[in-house]
């Protein structure tokens, strides 16, 4: 079989899992909707790697297909084709999107199993792997938007999986609408890309695109601009970042899968997808740059001074995949997709570790009630920390190889990208910081309550539900969380989920080692071939010499925090009084939400209000009730006439009559 | 003789008939008055048609008449109706049909 035939298998199992799951949930028992589910995405890797395989038999240069299985629209030059297009960077990402998927598939077997919906949260997330995937192989800008607005809707669909929280509702709502923006920017570029090229296969605007466009023209730039807004409304970067932290309303594994391994990095493939054009338009690739490198401080402080566990990780995850954005912005193509993989490992495992300890919790997601964790949960507290050292990027592990890539990446085109180096290392110190701040806090410590009990008894607090985020009291049926405190970290799936993920969060970064393989970088650089950034590589002793300032930075960030959290506990809050004003600033996200309220939500609610008031209630409204009185009032003289009495219709039909007779004599006379 | 005469004759039955359609309220009555304009009507056709000299008013005179009895048919059937329903029988009393 050719490796195209391999990729539409990829797409098929996952959309069959989500059928049959939401077609079947009367009929099947509970714990084979989540073998179907895990079934069909692990059947999805295999047949990416039988893809894989097929790819590695042929010439590096010739590695990449297009395939349709039929015309999707075909009318008046528009020619768009039901396809895909495989080649490395598809397929990396097909490995990353169904490898990561599948092992959450397996951890929300078990963490989901107390849940009333159960067969609806297998077939949305099968749904979920479905859309990413075609996004990920679509073979034109429709297809991918199609994929886009898929994933944005599964994305709304796992976030309000609880439909009964408000706030779950709530948050739901804030990420599609902002998803929506970004689908405009998507939409408008490939209406402009169609406009100036005349087509939307990838291969055809690819290839005529150099040719068309001259560097910087406002076309190509304008069309990267808005390629942008979709990619940053997707990949929450600022400042259309405030849907993720809410996002995190979702069941863990959803936070973990979709908004911290898998969709969220959706921005940066578009990136890496669309190069040529971001070749083009050098501006509009640097100020991507930048963006991309505020998020990443903007989060990173933060992150600093969340309570809450899960949106402190979800800091974490703007942050990181700013650094991606960083990469693919600069030409790092391949150590932004490096450091994509990596993020994917380890962040899906921080959320996993996450979501055991707030089971642990009772649902309690505040990190100021939690502490001494490492003693009760050794098997989660030892994952935890292997996935708090990749990201920390301690010496080593995955983390350490890829965010150093970018950044030696950085410094080898020198000048302007010199700021990228030193803010990003700064960026990798907080990073340091705020990761064992959460690592120190939750598992280090006196044992709390919930902790203790745990230790002493054996058994996980039990406490009466309620919604960590208002405090309301909740019951279990369908549309809140089930009872699923009591599987904490004792289901098998879970563990085994968890075990290969720490495994591949430690160890991943060696496929891509300076000096030693370069596994990654050889895999797809033949795809970005074409942009002139090309040969700019860092020398293989920049590398080392960049690896070692990360380690120490990363070795001085973990020490900072030991010794806030752990030998000086009583720094944090002395640091708090004395910058009250800095930590109220952080603590509130530097005011995002609120700015976003007030130039946009406001003006848009008063328009509506003076729509509603004025121009509705006069202009619409009067024009619609003067019509209706129009007519009331015409048809009121009509309808005298039909008065029902015969002998008066009789009248009238020989006074007509007479009439006509009249009229005819008079004229002929 | 004149054809004037028969003219004015027609036309006085058609007035007639025409009068007593528009002032009386039973059915029966104008269901008389309709059989009278119609036959004011026979009465001019026949006129002409000896006035011009062929026979083809004749002819039309006696489809008249056809249509006549089958007007006849159906508004004698209305009036049976409404009787054996046991409503007035005055057309001013059935006007459900009002606008």
């Amino acid at each position: 079989m050719s490796a195209t035939a391999w990729a539409w298998l990829v797409l098929l199992f996952p959309l069959l899992g989500s059928i049959a799951i939401a077609l079947g949930f009367r009929a099947l028992p509970q714990k084979l909707a989540g073998v179907i589910g895990t079934a069909s995405i692990g059947l999805a890797f295999a047949c990416g790697v039988a893809a894989l395989i097929g790819l590695l038999g042929e010439d590096p240069g010739a590695r990449h297909h297009a395939s349709s299985l039929w015309d999707y629209a075909s009318v008046a030059g528009l020619d768009i084709k039901l396809g895909i297009y495989l080649d490395q960077l598809s397929l990396f990402m097909v490995l990353v999107v169904t490898g990561v998927s599948t092992l959450i598939h397996l951890y929300s077997y078990g963490y989901m199993q107390s849940d009333e919906g159960y067969h609806r949260f297998f077939s949305y997330l099968n749904f979920f792997v479905f859309s990413m995937l075609l996004l990920v192989l679509a073979g034109n800008f429709v297809l991918l938007i199609v994929g886009w607005a898929f994933v944005g809707f599964a994305s709304y669909a796992l976030i309000s999986f609880w439909y009964r929280r408000e706030t779950a509702t709530r948050a739901g709502m804030k990420a599609f609408v902002i998803n929506v923006v970004g689908d405009i920017g998507l939409v408008l570029a490939a209406f402009l890309i169609f406009r100036e090229l005349g087509s939307f296969d990838y291969g055809t605007v690819f290839e005529k695109a150099p040719e068309v466009f001259s560097t910087n023209e406002w076309t190509v730039t304008a069309i990267c601009l808005l390629l942008l807004v979709g990619a940053f409304a997707k990949s929450a970067q600022l400042p259309l970042h405030t849907w993720l932290p809410d996002a995190m309303e979702g069941p863990t594994p959803v936070s973990s899968l979709i908004h911290a391994a898998t969709m969220v990095t959706a921005g940066v493939y578009l990136i890496a997808r669309t190069h040529v054009l971001f070749a083009l338009a050098p501006t509009a690739a640097d100020i991507s740059a930048f963006i991309g490198l505020a998020t990443l401080l903007v989060a990173a402080t933060i992150a600093l001074v969340m309570t809450d566990l899960k949106r402190a990780i979800a800091y974490s995850t703007m942050s990181q995949i700013g650094y991606m954005v960083v990469g693919v912005s600069i030409g790092a193509y391949s150590a932004g997709m490096f450091h994509l993989m990596t993020h994917a490992f380890f962040k899906a495992l921080l959320f996993m570790a996450a979501g055991s300890i707030i089971a642990a919790m009772a649902n309690e997601q505040n990190i100021d009630r939690m502490s001494g964790f490492g003693k009760a949960m050794r098997f989660t507290s030892v994952t935890m920390l292997c996935g708090g050292l990749a990201l920390a990027a301690f010496p080593l592990t995955s983390g350490f190889f890829s965010k150093d890539e970018i950044l030696a990446y950085a410094g080898a085109r020198g000048g302007m990208y010199l700021i990228f180096v030193v803010l990003g290392y700064f960026g990798a110190f907080l990073t340091a910081i705020y990761t064992f701040r959460l690592i120190f806090r939750v598992l280090q410590g006196e044992p709390c309550l919930e902790a203790r009990e745990l230790i002493e008894t054996g058994h996980v607090h039990h406490a009466h539900p309620f919604n960590p985020a208002t405090g309301e009291q909740e019951d279990t049926d369908v549309g809140f969380p089930g009872p699923e405190h009591h599987i904490a970290e004792s289901s098998a799936p879970m563990r085994v989920a968890m075990a290969v993920l720490a495994f591949g969060a430690l160890f991943g970064g060696l496929i891509q080692v300076p000096g030693v393989d370069n596994v990654v970088s050889d895999w797809l650089d033949p795809v970005f071939t074409g942009p002139v950034l090309a040969h700019v590589h860092p020398s293989i002793a920049w590398d080392w010499i960049g690896l070692a300032i990360g380690g120490a930075i990363s070795l001085l960030g973990i020490w900072a925090a030991h010794w806030l959290y752990i030998a000086d506990p009583e720094a944090p809050r002395r640091l708090e009084t004395r910058f009250r004003g800095l930590h109220d600033f952080l603590f509130r996200k530097w005011y995002f939400d609120e700015a976003i309220d007030l130039l946009v939500v406001r003006p848009a609610l008063a328009v509506g209000r003076f729509s509603n008031r004025v121009f509705e209630r006069f202009v619409v409204d009067g024009l619609v009730s003067g019509t209706e009185g129009g007519v009331r009032g015409a048809s009121g003289v009509v309808r005298a006439v039909q008065n029902g009495f015969v002998r008066s219709y009789a009248l009238l039909l020989i006074a007509g009559f007479a009439g006509l007779a009249l009229y005819f004599l008079l004229s002929s006379s | 003789m004149n054809i004037e005469w028969y003219i004015v004759l027609s036309a006085l039955l058609f007035a007639t008939g025409a009068m007593g359609i528009l002032i009386r309220r039973s059915p029966m009555v104008i269901l008389l008055c309709l059989e009278l304009m119609l036959n004011a009507g026979n009465l001019a056709l026949v006129a002409f048609s000896r006035m011009v000299g062929n026979g083809q008013g004749q002819i039309f005179a006696v489809i008249v008449m056809v249509v006549a009895a089958c007007e006849v048919v159906v508004g004698l059937g209305l009036i049976v109706a409404i009787f054996r329903r046991r409503l007035p029988l005055n057309v001013d009393d059935l006007r459900e049909l009002r606008g």
